[in-house]
């Protein structure tokens, strides 16, 4: 699972530009899946996003943390605070969501990594818990509640105003200096931002860090005998993480200047879980791959309903149609978490590695046949993989 | 005086039912290892025995309205009371309690099948795996009663004679004006028979010391030709069923709906880290403390000094307790500490 093999940074180099062609063209070739709309799109380098940071202290560490999705809420809120009180530009926006979340982290960090296993699932529960009861209670004059925090035309937008960027009378939307934070110019930001974080990730994981990281997992007692105090990496680890988190929030409320406290609901940080697992835990581009397919089958099931389902099983007679649609329904449109439910499942006991040990499992299986072929082929196709095992 | 009294009531029927849930969850993680995060999904399928008893009770046919002379009306009128009369009417009105009729041997099946097709392959693997597969299947048993019943909360009636409020301040010499629902003191007693039984089934059974021997060391019972696997499996139902009648039971109390078992879980599973893992009494303790703490917390007077600590006390509590004392109120040494 985790890779220790050395790969060279000029192999990372070619792969990270690969990944940025990849993800750059990414509103020409999902064209054809119909995912290419930026909103959708967006989705995708936020969770990425979201998930590479989870996967530094997950996938690395093997710290199973719960509670997550409070570093996402702490991002968001702060990013629409920064909006109302600053600027409608969105780099103060992100800079304050990531700080504020990475020192929030700090604080959680600080305590419940003084636990490991289950107990630190449960401190991380714990804490994450809180901050959603108090977020709709005490401090709705900062969360704004139910309703949730939102933009308005009185806000101060104290930068903007001096910098005379004058009042058109419509509420102002997020943006980098004039380039909209919604549409494609937002998709590009995201993906930028997403590229960048994805580089940061690329290097803690080649980094001496990183393999320490790997070791804390793989066995923390003979960390400790070999003269490493493991505090002070997992704390590392635990706020990159958080401050990740909290950039994937910040970047949630430029798609949509709209915060609430849902986002920091345990079920969220379940959602996270979910999509590192589904994608490959500790692997590079797993939680990368978790977070498209799972955003993707989102949206593509929520849209389905009862007429869609009947529509497209129109071809069946017609006294088969609606048993079909009915019990083909349970699993798309509001069902979905079911679908969402029984995939994780199933990856969890057939495939704990995720998407990323199906392909390795596929690409042996593959080369286990050519071996029974003549050697010059199977020789191409050992190269290859090890060329992609060397990039995941 | 009156106040605090009511609130430990309050407490103590809140804690009953955490109580219940965690001493299912204990049993479980003490004899087969296992960190359950389906167990709040069963007791919210405990619930919804209730609801599916009483929807099959209140099955109704349209009769025509004898009272209504001057147009042609129509009511429902369940088929009880037309095969009946007034005893379908009491049948339908004590519907939640001859739920537990229905409820032990459907929670007892549900908790055998779960365990048997998919826990049992999870013992050998990790927590964080055990936590996963079973927070899957929480989600599909919550999604699963989300398309039978619809999200809304479906709200059950406790029978009518023990409806209304019991006289509480009388008995206990404390003025006439404090009274309490009796379907909540009824509660309250249940879960403590329930605890009971339990209690004495490990403790006062042959079966139950066999158990117990297998929880300190599972090897030697094997050894001596016990199987103690089919006896695990009995143990997970029987959680399983504890969990499920303190759902049936909980339902006049909060009307459930299908996130009712996520709801609790994380509150159940805080009350088995705080009580101790693996440690049954530290479950009851820590479950009717946590009870307490939680409806003295929600007083308007303590509300004052500390805004928002109704809301969190629980967490606070846990937090505190996993720093200071690792193992938990009651917990034992060498679980779960690696």
């Amino acid at each position: 699972m985790s890779n220790t093999k050395i790969v060279s940074p000029k192999k990372d180099m070619i792969f990270m530009a690969i990944l940025s062609v990849v993800v750059l063209t990414m509103p020409i070739w999902l064209q054809p899946f119909g995912a290419a709309y930026p909103d959708l799109m967006q989705k995708f380098m936020i969770f990425g996003i979201f998930a590479i940071g989870y996967n530094i202290l997950f996938g690395l560490t093997g710290y199973l943390s719960f509670g997550h999705a409070a570093f996402l809420g702490v991002g968001s809120y702060t990013a629409v605070w920064s909006f109302k009180l600053l600027s409608m530009n969105v780099i103060p926006a992100m800079i304050f969501g990531t700080v504020l979340s990475g020192l929030f982290a700090l604080a959680i960090g600080f305590v419940s990594l003084r636990r490991s296993g289950i107990y630190f699932s449960i401190l991380t529960l714990a804490f994450a818990q809180m901050s959603y009861n108090l977020a709709y209670s005490v401090l709705t004059p900062i969360t704004n509640g139910e309703t949730g925090l939102q933009l308005e035309q009185a806000d101060p937008r104290v930068l903007d105003r001096m910098s005379g960027i004058v009042d058109d009378g419509s509420l102002p939307t997020p943006n980098l200096f004039g380039i909209e934070g919604i549409g494609y110019s937002g998709f590009y930001i995201c993906a930028a931002l997403m590229l960048i974080s994805f580089f940061i990730y690329l290097r803690i994981f080649r980094s001496p860090f990183g393999l320490k990281l790997r070791a804390i997992k793989s066995n923390q007692n003979r960390m400790g005998y070999t003269g490493f105090s493991t505090r002070p990496y997992l704390m590392t680890a635990f706020v990159i993480s958080g401050m990740y988190a909290g950039l994937a929030g910040s970047l949630l409320a430029v798609t949509d200047p709209l915060a609430g406290a849902e986002r920091m609901q345990w079920t969220a940080s379940g959602e996270v879980v979910l999509i590192t697992i589904l994608g490959g835990v500790g692997t590079l581009i797993g939680p990368l791959l978790g977070a498209g397919i799972i955003k993707y089958f989102e949206n593509i099931f929520s849209a389905f309903n009862d007429t869609v389902l009947l529509n497209a099983f129109s071809f069946l007679p017609d006294w088969l149609a609606h048993p079909v649609a009915s019990v083909v329904g349970l699993f798309v449109g509001e069902g979905w978490h079911l679908t969402l439910g029984l995939v994780f499942m199933l990856i969890v006991i057939f495939l704990p590695g995720g998407i990323m040990e199906g392909i390795t499992r596929l690409t042996r299986l593959v080369t286990k046949r050519d071996k029974a072929e003549p050697k010059s082929e199977a020789h191409e196709t050992k190269e290859k993989e090890q060329t992609s095992a060397g990039e995941v | 005086m009156d106040a605090i009294f009511l609130q430990i009531l309050n407490g103590l029927d809140k804690g009953g039912a955490y109580a219940l849930i965690a001493l299912g969850l204990t049993l479980v993680f003490g004899t087969l290892g296992v960190v359950n995060f389906a167990h709040g999904a069963i007791f919210m399928m405990g619930a919804f025995c209730a609801v599916t008893l009483e929807k099959l009770l209140t099955l109704s046919v349209k009769v025509k309205d004898e009272s209504v002379t001057f147009f042609d009306a129509y009511k429902e009128t369940p088929y009880l009371e037309l095969w009946f009369g007034d005893t379908g009417t009491a049948i339908i009105d004590w519907s939640v309690p001859l739920s537990i009729i229905l409820a032990i041997p459907v929670m007892l099946l549900i908790g055998i099948v779960m365990e048997r097709s998919l826990i049992r392959h999870f013992y050998k693997r990790p927590h964080a795996e055990q936590i996963l597969v079973t927070f899957g299947l929480a989600i599909v048993l919550q999604e699963l009663v989300k398309a039978a019943f619809g999200a809304n909360p479906i709200p059950q009636g406790a029978p009518d004679i023990v409806s209304g409020s019991a006289a509480v301040g009388a008995i206990f010499g404390l003025g006439e004006a404090v009274v309490y629902p009796w379907w909540r003191l009824i509660y309250l007693a249940f879960s403590l028979i329930t605890i009971g039984l339990v209690f004495s089934f490990l403790h006062f059974t042959t079966y139950g010391m066999v158990v117990r021997a297998g929880m300190a060391d599972r090897e030697t019972v094997e050894l001596l030709g016990i199987n103690i696997e089919r006896r695990f499996t009995i143990v997970f139902g029987i959680a399983a069923v504890v969990a499920g009648l303190a759902g049936v039971m909980y339902t006049p109390v909060l009307p459930p709906d299908y996130h009712l078992g996520m709801d609790f879980l994380v509150l159940s599973f805080v009350v088995v880290v705080v009580g101790g893992m693996g440690s049954l009494p530290g479950a009851v303790a820590a479950g009717f403390l946590l009870g307490i703490l939680q409806s003295f917390s929600s007083m308007t007077e303590v509300k004052d000094i500390f805004p928002g600590i109704d809301q969190i006390i629980i967490y606070l509590v846990a937090v505190v307790i996993l720093l200071t004392r690792p193992r938990g109120l009651l917990g034992r040494r060498g679980v779960m500490e690696s």
